[in-house]
């Protein structure tokens, strides 16, 4: 099922050269290989240490050519093309080089090829025929290996040396394309095997489990245990992970409707054929037996749930929501959208509210992760989303990272940004953690600048400073670019001594030097590109450390080109398609603001209904009307703010609140336990749609297997709209992208005809830019002219205290994603477990603190406990947890307070007390929510 | 709504423009923000609790600022437990 591969990588030159293979001329770039001039002239080459995602190696021996001219059999994978070489690929003298190089790895491999995993599909099994191999003539009396020990230690693929051929495609997947360098080849001449880290399991070593070691081996040595135990796949169909905002393109190899296994899709432009462990292997959840397929609702959140029919718990959601809008104003219920779902479903919640609530209380989880990315980067530079593709840090000469771990949160970004290090480009690293990427192997960051959380501001500003007072601005960029009158107000405003790194210095943690060394790296270092997260955004001043990150771009110039730019790394699979499709309470799809007439106006015509022109109630707004008896309804799809949002316990006591919560989720998740009506959801397997990466690249989501309640999610919420008297007729996804592109002007040009003939497409999509818009700001900004804006540093008011002297600061691990609700029910538990909090050794040894222990901690909003880490990856004074378990209970911490523009909350910054406990806590969140999961027993009647 | 967290909000937009240079600017941003991003019961419950308590715990260039909206230039009835200090 694999595509045509050339053997060795593409190479770009504007040389061409023009030669003869086999007769045949061929004209191909200089310095491509003859292996792969060969294929370009449809002649293939044996060959097995060689394949086109990895560097030309030339070990294996099997792809011997004659050149002639020249004396000797040299590899075609490692010897360039050169104009009017004359190659021979097939000769009498080639072919017996090749068959005895074949009888020598057969003849250390064991002949049960009938039984083999790889049957059929082995790239050893293959060569071994078209080099005519018939006889081997070394038995296996001598030495091999065929008894040596597999290892099984890994949950997701085996390890079997005995069949291993030491082409080291393994090795060089892990170092070129993941740059883990986790496993090596030890032992010399016939002792020469693969290891993992220092003679360890797979499961012991630095091995991540991102699965690029298996893609690359050729036979059946690194296998999927799915493989091993369901054989090989019927069919495959491509479709787009839904983890990360990175997006991967896979291929859903299937039996029937059972997904055998999931392969990064070499074409997938967002992954170039690489994935993590969270797409590559992590999707067992979707058949877990957890899932919930069956509609059920309840009286009340203490009542048993019951299962009803589609019928039944849809008319039931109507007549709630109706009741409640009858009793308390039509503006008393709304919905959350959930960035997991399709772009469709997105549009289609967000039309629900619009039309069918007859308000804009809508909001997506982007809230409370990049809502401060639309507000900044729109104000600046006039688009709500980032500015660049992913391959364009292929040409970035300077990458700065500030408040992200693409280690943990965007892998395979993170593996693109090592291997560009790798190449020669300086990292600059702003995170109050040792991150991943600051000492990732032969690409360490050249600056960490260890601030102190809450102080991202300060930093940016800084850095401004010495860029605007050192005569490092780009003149003339922002002479043809930038407003005038706002650069030359930020200029006055960040040229003042008190932005000065050494006035800023004792208040961010940063030494004044370093703050000045990175100004002038990023302002003179070539192509220099700001990579961030959501250490930027969940602050109080999120959005305005997101100005201050635009306003860096604009005043050297570096945005408009490739391997420059502002690229916010997005959290969840589709928050950059949910902010699009106008899931937040104040803006229509294209990020159009209510109030704008003509816009209204278009959705009201092709809606039939007349809409509001009044903003509506945000996340944290719809749980403070809740408490308020204001807000009474919530249609929470795909979303579980009642473990990821902050200040749990206000949050609960909210939806304890209110009178009809719809949870719509694959599982029984936290916020189902206060939930009334439970609508089974659809995983990303299961149904048909597109997702929209941090790139704004489109990428189609297929269906391949039937959903297993029976509706996509797409499908509810047009039942229920239905249900309503709001009438929705859709007959597939596609219908649904052709009026978002009617009423969207940035996605007039997209449609599924198209997708399907490009791959994927970035937006803006339209009549300038029929297939997308690769680069954003080429030669004008959006709104015309970039606008800087000033950016004064405000500290935040979550200060620490005597009671509270540690900043606790929260983040992601690489294998398990956001609460966790779908990789807790896949194997990765056995990488990650549980949440632990990371403590410097000086803060734990004051408080006599050791590794392991239980720890209880308090913030102003609440206290959790959990066990502890001791690390110097945090700095003194900081501590690090991460939310993907309930029972950890991170955001019980977390406080209320928030970005000044969106909301969007400071879950960076909460200060807290830690102490040792003698005993973990017992973990009874069920008696302490008074909420409920059980289902009742079936009527015996 | 919990009005001392919309007073809070209120001062964070207001901090946040009130480094702007040009003052009339800023407090007309300082309105356009609340106007745009506020839900009418947000501006609403502000408004009511302005005219009921005052706004001593406002910053000046938000106190300037919301006069310029509908919602801040109604006359507010307080309820009897309003009168009575009961919130």
């Amino acid at each position: 099922m694999n595509g045509l591969d050339h053997g060795t990588p593409a190479v770009v030159s504007d040389t061409a050269v023009t030669l003869s293979i086999d007769g045949l001329t061929v004209t191909v770039p200089a310095g491509t290989s003859l292996m792969r001039a060969a294929v370009d002239a449809g002649v293939t080459i044996p060959r097995l240490c060689a394949t086109e995602t990895l560097k030309p190696f030339g070990s294996c021996r099997l792809c011997l050519v004659e050149i002639e001219g020249r004396r000797g059999y040299p590899a075609s994978c490692t010897t360039p093309a050169e104009e009017g070489m004359r190659v021979r690929t097939q000769t009498p003298k080639l072919a017996e080089l090749r068959r005895n190089v074949m009888e020598l790895y057969i003849s250390d491999h064991p002949l049960d090829c009938l039984t083999c995993a790889a049957n059929g599909q082995c790239e050893l099994q293959t060569m071994a025929g078209v080099v005519g191999l018939r006889e081997v003539r070394y038995g296996f009396a001598g030495a091999n290996h065929l008894t040596a020990t597999p290892d099984a230690s890994n949950p997701y693929f085996s390890y079997d040396p005995a069949k291993c051929i030491v082409c080291n495609r393994c090795v060089r997947a892990c170092e070129e394309q993941q740059g883990s360098f986790a496993i090596a080849i030890a032992g010399r001449g016939f002792d020469s095997r693969v290891t993992a880290g220092q003679g360890e399991s797979f499961m012991a070593s630095d091995c991540v489990s991102c699965g690029a070691c298996v893609n690359a081996c050729p036979t059946a040595t690194l296998m999927e245990k799915t493989v091993v135990a369901q054989g090989q796949a019927e069919r495959g169909i491509v479709t787009t992970c839904a983890y990360c905002g990175v997006g991967c393109g896979f291929r859903a190899e299937m039996k029937g409707t059972r997904v055998v296994r999931m392969v990064p899709w070499r074409e997938g432009r967002a992954n170039e054929g690489h994935a993590c462990v969270k797409g590559r292997f992590a999707w067992g959840y979707a058949t877990h037996p957890d899932r919930v397929t069956k509609p059920m609702i309840r009286a009340t959140i203490r009542d048993a749930w019951r299962e009803v029919s589609w019928e039944e718990a849809l008319a039931h959601t109507a007549a709630e929501f109706r009741r409640i809008q009858n009793t308390h104003g039509k503006n008393a219920i709304g919905a959350l959208v959930s960035s997991r779902c399709t772009n469709e479903e997105d549009y289609l919640v967000q039309k629900l509210v619009r039309a069918a609530f007859g308000n804009n209380n809508v909001d997506t989880c982007a809230r409370v992760c990049h809502s401060p990315t639309g507000y900044g980067l729109g104000k600046t530079l006039g688009t709500s989303a980032g500015t660049q593709t992913f391959k364009s840090m292929d040409k970035s000469d300077v990458i700065v990272v500030i408040g992200a771990d693409p280690g943990a949160g965007h892998p395979v970004v993170a593996s693109r940004l090592k291997r560009r290090v790798r190449a020669g480009a300086k990292l600059v690293v702003i995170d109050p953690r040792e991150t991943d990427i600051v000492n990732a192997p032969h690409a360490r960051a050249a600056y960490h600048l260890k601030l102190r959380p809450g102080t991202n501001v300060a930093v940016l500003t800084a850095l401004a400073h010495v860029i605007a007072t050192e005569g490092l601005l780009d003149e003339a960029f922002i002479a043809a670019r930038c407003e005038a009158r706002s650069f030359a107000e930020w200029r006055e405003f960040v040229s003042r001594p008190s932005n000065s790194p050494e006035a800023l210095a004792a208040e961010s943690g940063v030494a004044a030097a370093d703050l000045r060394a990175v100004a002038r790296l990023y302002a003179t270092g070539g192509n220099a590109a700001i990579y961030y997260g959501l250490g930027v955004t969940e602050h109080a001043q999120g959005s305005t450390a997101v100005i201050a990150i635009a306003n860096l771009a604009m005043a050297t110039g570096n945005i408009g080109r490739e391997g420059v730019g502002v690229n916010p790394l997005r959290g969840q699979n589709n928050v950059q398609g949910s902010c699009d499709m106008g899931s937040f309470p104040d803006i229509f799809p294209g990020y159009r603001h209510v109030s704008d007439a003509p816009t209204r106006e278009s959705f009201e015509r092709a809606w039939g209904k007349p809409l509001s022109a009044e903003p509506g109630l945000r996340i944290p707004n719809m749980f403070d009307a809740a408490l308020d008896a204001t807000f009474l309804g919530l249609y929470c799809q795909g979303e579980d703010p009642a473990q990821s949002d902050p200040d749990t316990r206000h949050v609960r006591a909210a939806l304890a609140a209110m009178e009809c919560v719809v949870v719509q989720d694959l599982f029984l998740n936290e916020t189902a336990k206060y939930a009334h009506v439970f609508l089974p959801g659809a995983s990303f397997l299961e149904k048909d749609g597109t997702f929209t990466n941090a790139e704004r690249r489109i990428s189609r989501v297929r269906r391949v297997m039937p959903p297993l309640a029976g509706k996509a999610d797409w499908e509810t919420t047009m039942a229920l709209s239905n249900a309503l008297g709001y009438p929705m007729h859709y007959d597939h996804p596609a219908r649904i992208m052709d009026e978002i592109a009617a009423l969207t002007p940035t996605f007039a040009g997209v449609s599924y005809d198209k997708l399907e003939r490009l791959g994927s497409l970035q937006w803006p999509c339209d009549d300038e830019a029929p297939e997308g818009t690769p680069t954003m700001h080429a030669t004008r900004f959006a709104h015309g002219k970039g606008r800087f804006l000033i950016t004064q540093y405000v500290p935040t008011d979550e200060k620490v205290t005597r009671r509270f002297p540690l900043l606790l600061t929260t983040g992601r691990v690489l294998s398990q994603y956001n609460v966790g609700v779908q990789t807790r029910r896949t194997e990765n538990v056995r990488f990650h477990g549980e949440d632990v909090l990371e403590i410097h050794p000086h803060d734990a040894a004051e408080r006599g603190i050791a590794a392991g222990d239980w720890v209880g901690i308090q913030s102003r909003a609440g206290d959790t406990a959990l066990r502890v880490a001791v690390t110097e990856r945090v700095q003194p004074g900081v501590v690090y947890t991460t939310f993907h378990f309930p029972e950890s209970g991170a955001n019980l911490l977390t406080t209320d307070n928030s970005d000044w523009a969106t909301n969007c909350p400071e879950y960076k910054v909460t200060a807290v007390q830690v102490a040792r406990i003698a005993q973990p806590p017992e973990r009874a969140r069920d008696a302490r929510g008074g909420a409920t999961r059980r289902v009742a027993a079936p009527d015996a009647s | 709504m919990n009005t001392a967290k919309l007073i809070k909000m209120a001062n964070q937009i207001g901090a946040f423009f009130d480094a702007m240079p040009d003052r009339e600017q800023a407090v007309n941003d300082v309105a356009t923000h609340i106007s745009r991003h506020w839900e009418p019961r947000m501006r609403a419950a502000l408004a009511r609790h302005l005219v009921l308590h005052g706004d001593a715990e406002l910053m000046p260039i938000v106190r300037h600022a919301l006069p310029l909206l509908d919602d801040f230039r109604v006359a507010v009835v307080p309820t009897p437990d309003e009168r009575t200090g009961r919130q």
